[in-house]
């Protein structure tokens, strides 16, 4: 039996960071080669930087005074300069463009392997998770990889060169001023570091208000039409003012408080640079240095401690990736929804046989414990009875949205464990309750099952459910753009486009879960030919609430708590008088 | 950009001292060359420790001082960009909720909430960096030319030719980019469409056996995303090594000409070396620089996005004067209304009748009658295209929302519950409304039994009344509604999940409210048979009204509409 596949809290963290760091692994083997490549680049350039102001301390030792400039030495060392420089743009140019095409490609792929891993999980997983998370997953994360893993990296590539080279500089320059500039500069990384420990805990403080107010504008803002029918738009006005205003509070300590390492690192550094130009000058007067020397080497120690501040941010970028990473190698490796036949559903007959099924959602909660039924081709089957007493599960059994925990559903002999889902499902025409649309046009919506169908065949089947009636009235007709809540449509227009949709492709076996709950009866009673004809000679499941509706079926299963109560013809259950019966008279007044 | 200056004008003092404290940043930031400078030419040439030694202890409280500015500066930016973002949030927030339905229809909830969360805060950290480095750069930039200036004319020109063409470069840069970045956020919506629907629509699609076809179309559509992310960011790869290359560059023509000039005796060593650090600073400010550019062009997409919303039509409703003639007696008049949605066909098409004060009125009809458009235009959610609709004699135009809201109660179809408590639901149209008159409420809805054992008023209702079923979320917006007091209460279809027995209860129960005008619309007759008048709807016809004894005697489909209950 599935479980939930993405993992749930009660696995074991080092399960968690053993699974994420092999798929980080596999992730990142086809971008080594590119990273090693812009690694090469990235190191040109980070060498061309460093070894420039070393020439320009040179230069600077070529002009000594007035009238005794050498022009000689100062020439050819500006012309090594250009040649420098010239390799240097281009390969951080190259270095530049590598990185951008691989964290693009990255989260390409990324986003592609996590949608797909969403169009093949398990329906209980689906149910089961919270689908903005997947979504956050999907969008949001795959940015933070790409972004902050890819780049983050060959920013600390950069950064720890830089350091490197800026060490070797200071010590070829200067062997006794280097340990200095070495030596201090780390405190600016220890007092960012103090600072930004502090500033976490506000950011996460507005994080969690942040979530809060999108929850709060979701259900305001998808509430507004209902706020102004009880003219309550003004209060939850003032409602989010206040929350506003407790977010604002929270901003601005975390912004504050963030912007606080970048002067403070500064001082540092300033303070060091005020060491090393002191220090330098009085060695400079004892002779140990020269001026140019003394040049150079103070604009290597401004420049070590950018890397430094760099380095910092990566970090903390670099573990918010990684959490992110985790989140999607999770979604990218949570096992589909499996296949465990190969066998494809060719003319379908239509016998379907339960054999000793059960089920339950929570393996603590028993619901169908054992359910056998036999349906000929072409039999229509009803079910009734109240919330929970699993109607809609044996819905999700015949589609293998869930498979059962033991006994067999077979169609036409074959155990549908056998049969692949996709064969499985297209022998199914499905209408549900919950009606569903997707943003695109009525054309598009209609022809979800029937891609190839053409504008007459979707007209022609319209006007069988009667939709075509109030899609005509539409303002572009069939090509009227649908929001994905289905905009002014009433909830019974939306209905007639789900049954529509089914009545387009027409598959040989039906199951309609409340499917007209919210049409009226007599535009009901009018698509009845329309019905009468779509479920003639095909297996049909119906599940319905209003009970005038499947007086005629062939077999009514009245189901409570997962359990077949009782079963016959409309007649059959009325004489008996049990709890159907009682049913159909409360609902007739 | 007019748009953002707007709402930093009102924190001007902190959106204009931010900067201000950066330049004095600045500022003591640009004497630091000039203080090495003269040790050199002083300090170094005279070999005079002591003077090295003061200069040292100056460039120390030079250290001090900026920090202690920049951080002030640091506290006004942060405070402009939060306070000014709060205020833009409060803004879009009333504005969206001034939205008339129509307007809602048209834009979809979904895109603005992106654009009231995501989008503002890229807003608010591209205001805060921007008044933070994108206001100091110039200033170094600015400064450190200045300051050359006062050292060699020559060098001002050099550095201002060098800034020039890096600013040409920046400006092209940002044009090409930015319509390109709001391309990007506007296709990575079309993946998170993409990701919901296959989320919210698991079944469906997955009975249809189409993941293929959606997996492919997510393809495409990512391929898009990419061919313009990655774009957008090709162009802006160039601005980095362009910016070291150019800065270089003047640094190697810097060097040639104070050759010469040093050897003419007209520039010090030390003011070459000063030139020098000058024109590091502004390298080391330019690229700082160039990489903000991305977030602020990021910020700036997104501020437009934010201004669309502002600029859309929150109302496009006629709003009249009121004029006399209120008329206590009918509580509902229609007055040869014609309706449509859109230009081209009728949902309603002259439709005259009225209802007496006190009064039931029932209206049935199939999917797609106009039922709800009726209700729709009694509460005014949109002007009529032809007629007039009149609450109590006055036209709906000329009565506002607020006072609409508590004249008519209305219970939707769809039922929306919001998560808290259910006293707090039952509140929404009266805060006002005491415990007992919501038990009251309650009673009436056939609501009370279920609410006790739940936990009576303060139970809790989670997100959507997810912890109730179909049929109590039904009545719990029926208490909702009657807790407003209203004259004329609607129930639009909003019986259909309660079973006969309950909602014969619910009716009898309102009907011993006689001051109350109710308006029942269904597609049951079960619901609306008591009705004082019943009209019958078709197609944006009204064919028929009168009491179901007479509809049933003379109206065919009335009759089919009774039949087909049975």
């Amino acid at each position: 039996m599935q479980t939930s596949s993405i993992k749930s809290k009660n696995q074991t963290d080092g399960q968690k960071s053993k699974t994420r760091n092999a798929g980080l692994l596999l992730f990142l083997k086809p971008y080594m080669g590119g990273l090693a490549v812009s690694a090469c680049f990235a190191a040109i350039s980070v060498f061309a930087s460093l070894v420039l102001p070393v020439f320009v301390g040179k230069a600077v030792d070529c002009l000594i005074g007035a009238g005794k400039v050498d022009f000689v030495d100062l020439r050819i060392i500006l012309v090594k300069m250009l040649i420098i420089l010239a390799f240097g743009g281009i390969a951080q140019l190259v270095a530049g463009r590598i990185n951008i095409k691989i964290s693009a490609m990255a989260v390409r792929r990324l986003r592609g392997e996590a949608f797909d891993a969403v169009t093949r999980l398990p329906l209980s997983s689906v149910d089961a998770h919270s689908h903005g998370d997947l979504e956050s997953r999907i969008i949001a994360d795959a940015d933070a990889v790409g972004d902050g893993l890819l780049l983050g990296f060959s920013q600390l590539f950069t950064g720890v060169l830089t350091i490197l080279g800026t060490i070797g500089f200071l010590f070829y320059i200067s062997p006794h001023i280097a340990p200095v500039v070495v030596l201090l500069t780390p405190m600016s990384l220890l007092v960012a570091r103090f600072i930004s420990d502090r500033s976490r805990k506000y950011f996460l403080e507005q994080a969690a208000l942040r979530g809060e107010l999108t929850a709060f504008c979701e259900e305001q803002i998808g509430g507004v039409k209902l706020l102004r029918c009880f003219g309550a738009n003004e209060r939850s006005k003032r409602d989010f003012a206040g929350f506003n205003e407790r977010l604002n509070e929270i901003s601005l300590k975390a912004t504050f408080y963030s912007s606080l390492p970048n002067p403070s690192s500064r001082f540092v550094n300033n303070t060091i640079y005020m060491a090393v130009g002191v220090i330098g000058a009085l060695y400079a007067i004892a002779g140990g240095i020269t001026v140019g020397g003394l040049t150079s080497f103070l604009s290597y120690a401004s420049g070590y401690a950018k890397p430094f501040n760099e380095i910092t941010g990566v970090i903390t970028e670099f573990q918010n990736a990684f959490v992110c990473a985790g989140r999607l190698f999770e979604l990218i490796g949570a096992k589909p929804e499996q296949e465990t036949g190969e066998g494809e559903l060719l003319s379908v007959r239509g016998d379907i046989a339960f054999e000793n099924v059960a089920f339950s959602y929570d393996k603590k909660v028993p619901l169908i414990t054992d359910f056998s039924l036999a349906v000929k081709r072409g039999a229509h089957i009803a079910v009734v009875g109240p919330t929970g007493a699993g109607k809609t599960t044996l819905v999700n059994l015949l589609m293998r949205f869930y498979d059962v925990d033991s006994g067999t559903i077979s169609v036409d002999g074959t155990d549908i464990a056998d049969i692949t889902r996709k064969s499985l499902r297209s022998s199914f025409g499905m209408v549900l309750q919950e009606t569903w649309l997707r943003e695109g046009t009525v054309f598009s919506n209609l022809t979800l099952g029937k891609a190839d169908a053409t504008i007459g065949e979707v007209v022609e089947a319209a006007k069988l459910t009667r939709a075509h009636d109030f899609i005509r009235r539409l303002p572009q007709g069939y090509d009227t753009p649908l929001s994905s809540d289905g905009g002014t449509l009433s909830q019974g227009e939306k209905q007639l486009l789900c049954i529509t949709r089914i009545m387009l492709s027409l598959p040989p076996m039906l199951i309609l879960d409340e499917a007209t709950s919210s049409i009226d009866t007599r535009t009901e009673q009018k698509i009845q030919t329309a019905f009468h004809r779509m479920m003639q000679n095909r297996t049909t499941f119906i599940v319905a609430h209003r009970l005038s509706t499947i007086r005629n079926s062939d077999l009514i299963l009245y189901m409570e708590h997962g359990n077949v109560l009782e079963q016959g013809t409309h007649e059959a259950l009325l004489a008996k008088d049990g709890r159907y019966a009682a049913l159909y008279r409360r609902s007739l007044g | 950009m007019k748009f953002i200056l707007q709402y930093l004008k009102e924190y001007k003092w902190y959106a204009t001292l931010a900067p201000l404290f950066k330049m004095l940043e600045a500022i003591f930031e640009l004497l630091v060359p000039l203080v090495v400078a003269s040790m050199i030419d002083k300090g170094i040439a005279n070999a005079d420790r002591g003077y090295v030694l003061r200069m040292g202890f100056v460039l120390l409280a030079l250290a001090l001082l900026g920090t202690t500015v920049s951080i002030t500066a640091q506290f006004f930016a942060a405070k402009a960009a939060v306070l000014s973002t709060g205020r833009m949030r409060a803004d879009v927030y009333d504005h969206i909720q001034s939205f008339s339905d129509a307007a809602i229809d048209q834009v979809g909830t979904s895109t603005l909430i992106t654009r009231i969360t995501s989008d503002l805060n890229q807003v608010q950290g591209g205001i805060n960096m921007a008044l933070r480095l994108f206001l100091r750069s110039p200033f170094i930039v600015a400064g450190a030319m200045v300051m050359a200036g006062t050292i060699s004319w020559k060098a001002l020109c050099l550095f201002a030719a060098i800034i020039i063409l890096l600013s040409v470069l920046v400006a092209g840069l940002m044009r090409c980019t930015v319509p390109m970045y709001r391309q990007v956020q506007r296709r990575l919506e079309g993946l998170l469409t993409l990701a919901r629907e296959n989320l919210e629509g698991a079944r469906v699609i997955r009975a249809f056996a189409i993941g293929e076809r959606e997996r492919d179309e997510f393809a495409r559509r990512n391929e898009g995303l990419f061919e313009t992310a990655y774009g957008a960011g090709r162009l802006q790869s160039y601005l980095n090594p362009a910016t070291f290359v150019l800065v270089n560059l003047g640094i190697v023509v810097l060097l040639w000409r104070s050759g010469a000039a040093v050897n003419a005796g007209t520039l010090t060593t030390g003011e070459t070396v000063a030139l020098y650090n000058y024109l590091s600073q502004i390298l080391i400010e330019l690229v700082k620089f160039a990489n903000l550019i991305v977030q602020i062009t990021r910020a700036y997409a997104s501020v437009g996005r934010v201004e669309e919303i502002m600029e859309i039509v929150a109302d496009e409703r006629r709003h009249g004067e009121r004029a006399a003639g209120a008329d206590k007696y009918t509580a509902i008049q229609f007055l040869n209304v014609t309706f449509s949605y859109n230009k081209s066909e009728k949902a309603l098409e002259e439709l005259s009748f009225s209802v007496p004060q006190g009064t039931t009125l029932g209206i049935v009809g199939g999917t797609g009658a106009g039922k709800s458009t009726i209700v729709r235009l009694l509460r005014h959610a949109y002007d009529v295209t032809a007629g007039e609709v009149r609450l109590f004699g006055l036209n709906v135009d000329s009565i506002s929302d607020e006072d609409m809201a508590r004249l008519v109660a209305n219970i939707p179809q769809h039922v929306e519950l919001f998560a808290g408590t259910v006293a707090e639901n039952l509140r929404l149209g009266n805060p006002d409304a005491s415990d007992d008159e919501l038990i009251t409420a309650l009673k009436t809805a056939q609501a009370y039994d279920f609410v006790m054992e739940k936990g009576g008023l303060p139970a809790e209702v989670r997100k959507g009344g997810a912890n109730f079923s179909g049929g109590q979320r039904q009545r719990l917006s029926i208490a909702r509604a009657l807790a407003v007091h209203s004259k004329i209460l609607i129930l639009d279809d909003a019986t259909s999940a309660l079973d006969a027995a309950t909602e014969r209860e619910l009716l009898k129960a309102l009907r011993e409210d006689t001051e109350k005008t109710v308006v029942i619309v269904s597609q049951r007759s079960n619901a609306v048979k008591n009705a004082d008048r019943i009209l019958v709807m078709d197609g944006g016809w009204c064919i028929g009204g009168g009491t179901h004894e007479e509809l049933l005697a003379g109206n065919d489909v009335y009759r089919e509409i009774v039949e087909a209950a049975q």
